[in-house]
């Protein structure tokens, strides 16, 4: 069992993480002294060359109460997600605190999500201290692709899970500790459906879709994008080749959100990606008013202007 | 597979109520899913069963209530019926709808002992 938070979820490993550990299983659930010392000592047999991968133990945590008692009614009304958005409360309270600027980036698998963020990770990071958490069910491939940029960067396997929670995210900031003052990408696992329901702290989700996949994608998963604050259409090039209705899709998208920021871009070309940068500096200034790292955000924009 | 969470979620409530209020096993347990509220109920049971087995849910009977969708329609001024969202009002065709009910996903009630 974690021992910071009492976690005890299956299948989740963050890289470099605390605690976790499936071989280790049986002490935890009476050993929380030791669990720290035995899942570091594991963690160097999973390691690759950059971090390391942290499991977290077999099952949710069982708690067992003293004392028994006769069968009586208990009401709790108690919201189902009410404890995802305590951790997402908690990681956005930090991250106000500390001037980060966070985007959830979401999307189904294969609309070029890995190579649009490697992209801007390379314009931005001279701009400003930028850090990435990955999230895919397998694999640390994209965190690798993303260091291979030079930014800081950890993977969160999610194992059978389909999203990232509020809850990873906060172990993962343990981990990473993001500069004051950065921008954090929080590339959450390849999946139009589950990530809308889980906040993550994030300032704005934002929705990649690319134009091989179907213009009618806004209409058939709404709750994505009515959650996105931002839609970037990727692979935008390859427009000529395709039967690709923009005008149609960028109407299905604001059926459902009036209110959503439409940006065509292509992560190969560059095109369009100077909107998307420009978006991404002004709302993060706009967060950052009356915070200290405002200042220095203030003098990065002179100095490389 | 979301189901899957909230039911871990679901579990991870009890278990701080079995500990806050002394008990260790539920008997029956009530949720509340709305019809909006994005949830497979069937899905739900079974990944319900999964997560509850050696827990203070196993052998809990599991009891889902559905309230129906529900919408204000800003065109026809009134409160409407509506059965996904995003749909337009059944009435006046519009989309100017707001949910007010529906989307709920709540642990109602337990029987435990």
């Amino acid at each position: 069992m974690c021992t910071v938070c009492g976690c005890g979820e299956g299948e989740v490993t963050i890289e470099g993480a605390h605690a976790h550990s499936h071989s280790h299983d049986h002490q935890h659930s009476h050993q929380h002294g030791h669990s720290h010392d035995h899942s570091h000592e594991h963690s160097h047999d999973h390691s690759h060359d950059h971090g390391h991968h942290h499991h977290y133990g077999l099952g949710p945590a069982r708690a067992h109460a003293p004392g028994l008692d006769q069968a009586r009614m208990v009401q709790i009304e108690k919201d189902i997600l009410g404890k995802n958005d305590q951790y997402a409360r908690a990681n956005r309270a930090r991250f106000a605190e500390q001037g980060i600027f966070t985007l959830n980036l979401v999307s189904s698998p294969g609309s070029g999500k890995t190579t649009l963020l490697t992209r801007t990770l390379t314009d931005l990071k001279d701009k400003f201290p930028l850090a990435v958490v990955e999230g895919d069910q397998e694999t640390s491939q994209d965190a690798e692709r993303i260091r291979a940029t030079g930014v800081n960067a950890i993977q969160v396997n999610t194992g059978k899970g389909c999203h990232l929670d509020g809850h990873m995210v906060g172990h993962a900031l343990e981990t990473l500790q993001p500069q004051p003052g950065s921008v954090l990408f929080i590339e959450n696992v390849g999946n139009l459906v589950c990530p809308a329901a889980f906040d993550l702290g994030e300032a704005h989700k934002v929705a990649i879709l690319s134009i091989t996949e179907g213009e009618d994608k806004p209409i058939k998963y709404p709750d994505m994008f009515a959650a996105a604050d931002v839609l970037l259409l990727n692979k935008i090039d390859l427009l000529p080749h395709l039967d690709f209705d923009v005008e149609r899709c960028i109407e299905f998208a604001r059926r459902i959100n009036p209110a959503i920021q439409i940006i065509k871009v292509s992560a190969k070309t560059g095109e369009g990606m100077q909107q998307w940068y420009q978006w991404l500096t002004l709302n993060r200034q706009s967060r950052l008013i009356g915070h200290p790292a405002f200042a220095d955000a203030s003098q990065g924009e002179t100095h490389h202007a | 597979m979301h189901e899957m969470s909230l039911c871990e979620s679901v579990l991870q409530i009890v278990e701080e109520e079995a500990a806050k209020q002394k008990f260790n096993n539920v008997k029956w347990l009530q949720l509340e899913i709305g019809a909006l509220a994005g949830v497979e109920v069937e899905a739900m049971r079974f990944c319900f069963d999964v997560v509850a087995r050696n827990s203070v849910l196993q052998g809990a009977t599991l009891d889902i209530v559905q309230p129906g969708g529900e919408a204000w329609c800003m065109q026809c001024a009134k409160t409407i019926e509506i059965k996904e969202r995003y749909q337009p009002c059944p009435e006046c065709g519009g989309y100017q709808l707001q949910v007010t009910g529906g989307d709920e996903m709540r642990i109602k009630e337990l029987e435990v002992e």
